[in-house]
């Protein structure tokens, strides 16, 4: 149960709560769809990670800009995108938001700042870089948002993105989201890098690590870093302890570690339960309220579904188009 | 020379003033063209090809970067996609392998991934190439253009005189898609008419650099003037040649090549770039599907050697193709012997 006080209203908690129950439902929908055949491809679940999005995002507001990765549908539900059009992007109809040509792992919804997933390990860092850039060059005040996970740490790129965004001043925040693998592989055994507060000093910029099971540190932590890249005052690092319920996609047979470490995980660590036991704790919600939630969140996943199966799917003889703009 | 280099004011200018100018005049008009590079400020980028732009425009325009190719790219890319239109200067071609992640799967690939959402107005500046410009060696003198224009998504353009480099280049900053811009860095100090008028060149469209009716020659980028050397070497002897400059190499103009070897029946493809894989394959194979029937002789092409560049004279020369290896093609291409 969150003990963090918070200047939030009842109201906007409980539509926190909301969206990270729609992430959740998008989330095991998707598998169960995948697992029916509906859905192609990869799908990478961020059941377990809700908290780290719906936290950011309450600061942002829609013109802000994000970047996303290969486990993104979180990103951008908290982001505000419409659950139809993602899902029909899933199902890769044309009124998808990318109209089937991008699928789950390369969706983007710019109606709401999205710019875009990057399913290349840490190739979409560079690019919020650039937006934030971009918003300093024009005079303009929104501010870019990096999410990446564990394994991005590998990626040279990333630190070439540090250093950019310091050396420029940039209006963007890396968000770290430290699931503990990258698909089998634990974090330790990859990632050399531990101490986020130093690390980021030593490149000339703010760096924090926190828990990003409970929404309202995210929140919380989220608030100077956004605050800085608002007021021009340069980049921020926030790296947040998570961990992943589902495999590293639907179907992958999860061999390095036990069936237990996840329960114990989904038994202590569930952002839902933690969220919703302080709302229930704070007098925010009752029971019968929390249920209220719930079912309107699957309800729009529920319409989702329908809409994106009653879509059309894009007429071949389009294959070609938006090669070129 | 054709009235359109002259205009109505002609004045000589080098290649490399050429592209200097260019940006200058659409930095002016549009201060979200922003230079991007390794020392791009007051010392002019690799080769100087930006001095005194950082003078006039400042930082806001012309931003000195640190040594971080792929961050570059997708910086650019982010930047591009939310209103700016960087031009990146690699300060060699050599040096965008390290940002092909960024270049090929990312800023190539956002309209169509995004079903159009976005677009990437973004000009990477690439300096290739060897010849006259000696001695650089295996990372500094190649010619990879072949890379770029494989990639749907991307355009790749390659000047081979001072009005095609003006011309192109500011084409390549308006466009709504990505531009890989190759100049050769032999070229640089060739010089050549450019109209003071403004004026655009559209991409996807050749030139003929000479007329002729015996066979079709078509080079890019310095080989051009390889080419038209052959070309005045074989009227000598009584052979008329054509030589296309096809400027871009992708989308590539088909109707004026193809239209040309309809009329000569014979074609020579000539390239720096080592043979295997190369842009003379493309142009041969397409010649090849829509041409077969109008050729008297099979299609011949004169490329690099596929070897990493060496550094050694002696070595060197050996690598590239010369004036006199096209005579010879083109001979026996028009069973001239
Ligand atoms: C450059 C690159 N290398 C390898 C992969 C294959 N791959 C996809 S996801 C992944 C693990 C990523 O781990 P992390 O960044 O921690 O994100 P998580 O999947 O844990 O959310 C790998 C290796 C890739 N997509 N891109």
């Amino acid at each position: 149960m969150s003990k963090i006080e918070t200047d939030l209203s009842p109201e906007i908690q409980l539509e926190m709560l909301k969206t990270m129950l729609k992430i959740r439902y998008f989330e095991m929908t998707a598998g169960s769809l995948y697992k029916r055949g509906l859905l192609k491809g990869g799908v990478h679940a961020c059941i377990g990670q809700e908290a780290i999005p719906v936290g950011i995002s309450a600061h942002l507001r829609t013109d802000d800009y994000i970047t996303s990765t290969h486990r993104g549908h979180g990103h951008h539900i908290a982001k505000g995108a419409d659950v139809k059009r993602l899902m029909a992007e899933l199902m890769g109809k044309e009124t998808g938001y990318c109209k089937g040509r991008g699928g789950s792992m390369h969706v983007a919804a710019f109606e709401v700042g999205s710019l875009g997933a990057f399913p290349i390990v840490a190739a979409g860092v560079p690019c919020a870089v650039g937006a934030a850039f971009s918003m300093m060059h024009q005079g303009k005040d929104q501010v870019a948002v990096a999410y990446f996970g564990d394994g991005a740490l590998g990626q040279g790129t990333i630190y070439e993105a540090f250093n950019l965004a310091s050396v420029l001043k940039l209006p963007v925040v890396f968000v770290c989201e430290n699931n503990c693998f990258a698909v089998s592989t634990r974090t330790e055994a990859t990632v050399a890098l531990k101490d986020i507060p130093s690390f980021a000093a030593s490149f000339g910029f703010t760096g924090v690590r926190e828990n990003g099971q409970d929404v309202l540190n995210v929140y919380k932590t989220a608030r100077a870093a956004i605050t800085r890249a608002r007021e021009n005052q340069g980049p921020t690092l926030l790296y947040f302890d998570t961990y992943r319920f589902e495999g590293h996609y639907f179907g992958e047979p999860e061999i390095y570690r036990t069936r237990e470490e996840v329960q114990k995980s989904r038994d202590e660590l569930d952002p839902i339960d933690i969220f919703s036991a302080y709302l229930l704790d704070a007098g925010m919600m009752n029971k019968q309220s929390r249920d209220e939630i719930e079912i309107s969140a699957r309800a729009e996943i529920e319409e989702a579904i329908e809409f994106a199966k009653q879509s059309p799917d894009p007429n071949p003889e389009e294959f070609a188009k938006y090669v070129y703009a | 020379m054709s009235t359109r280099e002259q205009g109505t004011s002609p004045r000589k200018l080098s290649y490399l003033l050429a592209i200097r100018e260019a940006m200058q005049e659409e930095m002016r008009r549009d201060k979200n063209v922003i230079l991007l590079g390794e020392d791009v400020a007051r010392h002019g980028g690799g080769f100087g090809v930006s001095k005194e732009l950082w003078e006039e425009f400042g930082d806001a325009q012309v931003r000195n970067t640190p040594i971080s190719e792929n961050c570059l790219a997708g910086m650019a890319l982010g930047a591009a996609m939310t209103g700016c239109r960087p031009i990146l200067e690699f300060m060699f071609m050599d040096f965008s392998a390290l940002a092909i992640d960024q270049i090929c799967n990312e800023a190539a690939k956002v309209s169509y991934m995004y079903g159009g959402q976005t677009n990437a107005p973004i000009v990477f500046r690439c300096p290739q190439g060897g010849l006259s410009y000696k001695s650089a060696g295996a990372h500094h003198s190649q010619s990879l253009e072949a890379w770029y224009a494989h990639i749907p998504g991307l355009k790749v353009v390659f000047p081979a005189t001072p009005y095609d480099a003006k011309g192109l280049l500011k084409a390549a900053i308006r466009d709504p898609n990505p531009v890989v811009y190759i100049e050769h860095k032999a070229l640089y100090s060739t010089e050549g008419l450019v109209p003071e008028e403004e004026y655009l060149i559209p991409i996807g469209k050749a030139d003929i650099k000479r007329s002729g009716n015996q066979a079709t020659i078509i080079a890019a980028g310095y080989m051009l003037q390889y080419a038209l050397e052959a070309a005045q070497n074989l009227a000598i002897e009584g052979i008329e040649v054509e030589v296309i400059d096809p400027r871009t190499l992708n989308p590539m103009d088909e109707d004026c090549i193809f239209t040309s070897i309809r009329k000569t029946h014979r074609v020579v493809l000539v390239q720096e770039a080592c043979r295997s894989g190369g842009v003379a394959a493309e142009w041969g194979m397409r010649i090849n599907e829509a041409c077969f029937d109008w050729l008297d002789a099979p299609i011949t092409r004169v490329a690099g050697a596929d070897v990493p560049i060496p550094y050694a004279q002696s070595l060197e020369n050996k690598v590239w193709p010369n004036p006199t290896q096209i005579v010879d093609v083109v001979k026996n291409a028009c069973y001239f012997k």
